[in-house]
């Protein structure tokens, strides 16, 4: 019985500033329960790489910390803001939009499939939040913008429509969609998994820039060699709640939770 | 053939072409108007106005738009409270009841085009907005409604065609537009065939025309290279 107890390390790089954290955070849909108090603290400059089965709440965490997803209890605090709820009925609701607009605007976020605007150019995406929800100078985006997307390689496909780039070069300009934000974190949900394998090396590499450069950011991933060796700290979820955390060294050599050796025995198997 | 017969006829049924324009153009106009409203209705969070939005929409495609006509061109004037309110220069001349009869009934349908080209746009697309700090308006007027306009656009420009076509109803309650003026030649001359041929044609082109500023509306809204 001994070795099903969950493990946990607690982070060793809580020097810097939490920039996300979260307090016995739950969401329920109806009588399912997909996260059962998770307790996270996301520090300034962690890759924290959020590991786990199918249907274990990963995506479900991820998309509560910008509020895509209103948790059932639990606080949230992101940037040191305590994100407001209101209670209706016996679901929260959120209590006050701004404050939230305020916070996505500066928390961008990666979806699996792109979602890049299909009725917008390349530039025409990265462009749109800065302008209009940051309220920032046209040409001064520009160039922003065209650096951002130069530094994901894709300032050659500028004008052209998603519709007509690839899946890997549809998520290099979602990522420069979101770091033309000038964001403090970066969500990423599964940014390969719609991607043709010859595509996903391409993607992670932009990651792994981005990590050496000392961004905080968030990853649901399966790629199992990318979390061990990109990412600070993993977090592995079983049935929505934090089964073990530490560096990917402590848990990668094995030995320290059973539940995640098997997860991972069973990953390199498929692979 | 005769010529000159026709020729006379052609001359005669085009001066009812401003009139079907009319009817249609302001008809359009304001439908769009209402159906956007209703649409608005469609979504709204009260449940009681979502199901008021549709038992408009049902209530207008469910019935004739010849028994609208003649409920709002007769059936109104009979209301005596109508009859003493600020409605009733409106309503008793047969232009304006034509005009709120068919403005009311291609709403129903607009409203369902535009409930339709909204919830088509793609929800993961929004949700890419609203990560990145859109919401309310903005969120509309950037994402939402350009995306459904892609969508609504070539379903609304076919419902302006059925409306051109409804038009022609008008003439029942007396007023002169192509088909009007098609039935009184008629009586006058019993020449039926000749006389709705060329009605018929002055319909056909008209609806090229709307056709051709569809394409026009498209290609100057929606980019060639987005699909
Ligand atoms: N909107 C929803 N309504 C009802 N149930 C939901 C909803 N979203 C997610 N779930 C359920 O919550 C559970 C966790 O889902 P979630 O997407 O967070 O899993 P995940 O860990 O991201 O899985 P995957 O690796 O497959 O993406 C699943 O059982 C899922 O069916
Ligand atoms: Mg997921």
């Amino acid at each position: 019985m001994e070795t099903t107890q969950p493990h946990i390390i607690p982070a060793s790089a809580a020097t810097t500033a939490p920039v996300i954290t979260t307090r016995q955070l739950t969401k329920r849909y109806g009588a399912l329960e997909v996260l059962r108090g998770i307790d996270l603290d996301a520090h300034e400059g962690e890759v924290i790489s959020i590991l786990g089965a199918s249907g274990s709440g990963k995506s479900t965490f991820l998309r509560c910390l910008n509020l895509l997803e209103i948790p059932t209890s639990g606080s949230l605090t992101v940037l040191d803001e305590n994100i407001r709820f209101r209670q209706q009925g016996n679901e929260l609701r959120i209590a006050d939009q701004k404050q939230v607009n305020r916070l996505r605007s500066q928390v961008g976020m990666v979806f699996q499939n792109f979602c890049l605007w299909s009725h917008k150019t390349v530039l025409q995406n990265v462009m749109e939040a800065p302008i209009h929800v940051q309220g920032r100078n046209r040409q001064e985006v520009r160039d922003e913008a065209q650096k951002a997307l130069d530094r994901v390689g894709m300032l050659n496909r500028a004008d052209y429509y998603p519709s007509q780039l690839s899946g890997g070069q549809q998520q290099r300009v979602a990522i420069a969609r979101a770091l033309v934000m000038q964001p403090r974190v970066l969500l990423f949900d599964e940014p390969t998994s719609a991607l043709d394998p010859q595509l996903v090396g391409e993607v992670l590499k932009v990651m792994q820039d981005l990590a050496a450069e000392g961004r905080t950011m968030l990853i649901v991933t399966h790629e199992m060699a990318f979390a061990r060796d990109v990412s600070s700290r993993i977090v592995f979820l079983e049935q929505g709640t934090v089964r073990a955390q530490g560096t990917p060294q402590a848990l990668f050599q094995g030995g320290m939770d059973e539940r995640f050796d098997q997860f991972v025995s069973h990953f390199m198997r498929k692979t | 053939m005769d010529w000159p017969f026709l020729a006379r006829t052609a001359g005669e049924l085009l001066t009812g072409v401003p009139l079907t324009l009319q009817l249609t153009g302001i008809a359009l106009c304001a439908g769009f108007v209402l159906a956007a409203s209703v649409a608005a209705l469609a979504h709204n969070r009260l449940a009681p106005l979502r199901w008021l939005a549709r038992l408009y929409v049902g209530l207008f495609q469910g019935t004739p738009l010849l028994v609208q006509i003649f409920i709002i061109y007769y059936g109104f004037g009979q209301i005596e409270y109508l009859r003493s309110s600020f409605l009733w220069p409106f309503l008793a001349q047969a232009y304006w009841c034509a005009i709120i009869a068919l403005s009311l009934n291609t709403s129903a349908y607009g409203a369902e085009i535009i409930r339709g080209a909204i919830a088509a746009v793609p929800r993961n697309e929004i949700e890419a907005a609203q990560a990145m700090g859109m919401s309310g308006f903005l969120l509309r007027r950037r994402i939402i409604w350009p995306q459904a306009l892609r969508y609504g656009l070539a379903n609304y420009g076919n419902e302006a065609i059925l409306l051109l076509k409804a038009t022609s109803l008008a003439s029942v309650i007396t007023l002169m537009d192509v088909t009007g003026i098609a039935y009184r030649l008629v009586s006058k001359t019993y020449r039926s065939e000749e006389i709705f041929t060329i009605s018929g044609m002055i319909y056909l082109s008209l609806t090229f025309v709307i056709v051709g500023c569809v394409h026009m509306l498209e290609r100057w809204l929606l980019p060639r290279n987005r699909v």
